[in-house]
């Protein structure tokens, strides 16, 4: 269920801002691909352009094109509703939705998507999902509680949960443990590595030790001048980006000369 | 020992911004008070002058069927089923309507259409009441030859309320985080649908709010009423037509009463007459009950629509 991504020249504008400029990258199924950087070079950007959500934004728009197991996501017969089915999200900040129970917002995808399911087959759902997240044995007597009462980390793990909940065949995560504390940070390193072995996952990360210590392959993305778009640098394994990275901006950027 | 003094915690700077902060104080809470002393004043005189009022049974049951100000006693139960029918049916027709506005306002509306629509608001919520009402005289009774009726009144509260409900629902909807929004999209939810199922449901107690503050400025409009369904001390539950009674009717009936302070009394003695002027207080009372009875329901409402934790 897991599908390969191949981004083509793709160029991300905000308005007539050209935001990043010609990405080419091939991200492989059941793997985490890590997207490092300094702020602003476009890594978030590229990221929203996977499942269209870069394009809510008021005169956000791209060039070229993104296709998943070859099916181009930006054709013109495709629904972006149906692309963000395929392929899920997880935001930097937590963000369960406040008026809904725990239980609600594990099946809010599934309920919110269209139909009608069966009491049955949602308790399944929820109870796979949380325990995909490892929530499960922490929530399961308070599933009709709030689940903005819940802490940072389970907030996250509960909204990891949500978009693991519809199936996706990709996860996309927004620097997802850049609001936690160390240890809701491991549970979701953790979670990660368990994950991708159903998924094929994006994660942006301004961490550096946790690209290396969660992703196979790293993209190094940079601006390309000041005032200039960002654009992907150099993309590799993320043993060869760390230790014998090609290119001499990757370098400076990963031994800390830089940004 | 004089020069740690002079640089440490003691410094006289410290000492100028302690009674600075004394004086702005002072000044904040005297505000306060200032701000307080005519609403506790309203307050006590309405309610001590009113009370009398509506303690008697009849005050809730009865009309003021042929009681002139020289007779006691009779109830503003006309007037209240007035009110609650012109209310309530302008109420039914502004929220829906409002509401769309505000969505379109904050998630569809861009460039032209959405800035004239905005700025038209703007003008609304400035209408004198008065205004309001002479143009819905002007369409339906001039142009189109109707009679003067309750629903009348209803149209023209309607001009009142919208603007009010457009502005505050639109304040709570731009309140919603748009990563709520972003969240919904990203599991694949369609627009509309997280509109209805997330975004709204998020401001849910602000909107409630804004329909309250709503309700309240027009259950009190005097204007709309004189020109639109004048005023009737019979109970007149007919919207479509005839006079009306109104809380806000009643209280203007009993002040051009105000006057005649003397009477004779049924045995030809000449007494004070004070009827009209319970009766006027005892209707202000109880238009500010029923409006802190909405505020009240809302607040509830509001909180049994909360999620435990």
């Amino acid at each position: 269920m897991a599908k390969r991504i191949d981004i083509n020249d793709l160029d991300a504008f905000y308005g007539k801002f050209l935001a990043v400029s010609g990405v080419n990258l091939t991200i492989q199924p059941r793997s985490v691909t890590a997207f490092i950087g300094p702020s602003g070079c476009g890594k978030s950007t590229v990221l929203r352009t996977l499942n269209r959500l870069h394009e809510v934004i008021p005169g956000a728009h791209v060039a070229g094109s993104v296709s998943l197991d070859g099916d181009d996501i930006y054709a013109k017969d495709v629904d972006p509703v149906d692309v963000r089915r395929t392929i899920g999200m997880v935001f930097q900040r937590p963000n369960p939705f406040p008026t809904m129970s725990i239980y609600d917002n594990v099946v809010a995808g599934l309920k919110l998507q269209a139909g009608r399911m069966k009491r049955t087959d949602l308790d399944r759902v929820v109870e796979k999902s949380l325990r995909g997240t490892n929530l499960w044995e922490e929530v399961k007597n308070r599933l009709n509680k709030a689940g903005a009462g819940l802490s940072g980390g389970q907030q996250q793990r509960l909204c990891i949960a949500r978009a693991i909940a519809v199936e996706p065949q990709v996860l996309l995560m927004d620097e997802p443990c850049s609001s936690l504390d160390p240890i809701s940070t491991l549970a979701i390193e953790d979670l990660v590595q368990e994950l991708r072995e159903r998924f094929t996952i994006v994660i942006v990360t301004h961490n550096m030790q946790q690209a290396a210590r969660v992703s196979d392959r790293t993209a190094f993305f940079n601006l390309a001048g000041v005032g200039k778009p960002g654009q992907l640098v150099e993309v590799d394994d993320t043993q060869t980006i760390f230790s014998n990275p090609k290119d001499q901006r990757t370098e400076d950027y990963i031994s800390g000369r830089f940004g | 020992m004089s020069i740690a003094i002079q640089t440490g915690l003691h410094a006289p700077v410290a000492r100028s911004r302690k009674i600075k902060n004394s004086a702005a104080t002072v000044f904040v809470t005297g505000c306060f008070l200032l701000a307080m002393i005519p609403l506790v004043w309203l307050t006590w005189t309405v309610v001590s002058k009113g009370l009398h009022a509506i303690t008697h049974a009849s005050w809730w049951t009865g009309d003021q069927r042929g009681i002139s100000y020289r007779d006691g006693g009779g109830g503003m139960l006309h007037a209240f089923v007035g009110t609650v029918e012109q209310v309530a049916v302008s109420t039914l027709l502004s929220v829906p309507l409002a509401i769309f506005v505000a969505i379109y306002l904050v998630e569809y509306g861009r460039g032209r259409l959405a800035r004239a629509t905005s700025f038209m608001v703007d003008i609304l919520s400035g209408l004198p009441s008065i205004v309001a009402a002479l143009f819905v005289y002007a369409v339906f009774v001039t142009t189109f030859g109707g009679q003067r009726a309750g629903i009348l009144v209803s149209l023209a509260l309607v001009m009142l309320m919208v603007p009010i409900v457009v502005r505050t629902t639109e304040e709570m909807l731009k309140l919603v985080p748009d990563e709520l929004r972003e969240a919904a999209y990203a599991l694949g939810v369609p627009k509309w649908r997280t509109i209805l199922r997330v975004v709204l449901p998020t401001a849910f107690t602000g909107i409630v709010t804004g329909i309250v503050l709503g309700i309240a400025r027009i259950a009190g409009e005097t204007a709309p009423l004189l020109i639109l369904v004048g005023y009737s001390r019979n109970l007149n539950s007919n919207l479509l037509s005839g006079y009306q009674g109104s809380l806000p009717g009643m209280i203007y009936d009993q002040v051009t009463n105000l006057g005649n302070t003397t009477g004779l009394d049924a045995n030809g003695h000449r007494v004070q007459l004070h009827y009209a002027a319970d009766r006027m207080w005892g209707t202000a009372l109880t238009l500010i009950v029923i409006v802190m009875a909405l505020n009240l329901i809302a607040r509830l409402l509001a909180r049994a629509s909360k999620l435990s934790r």
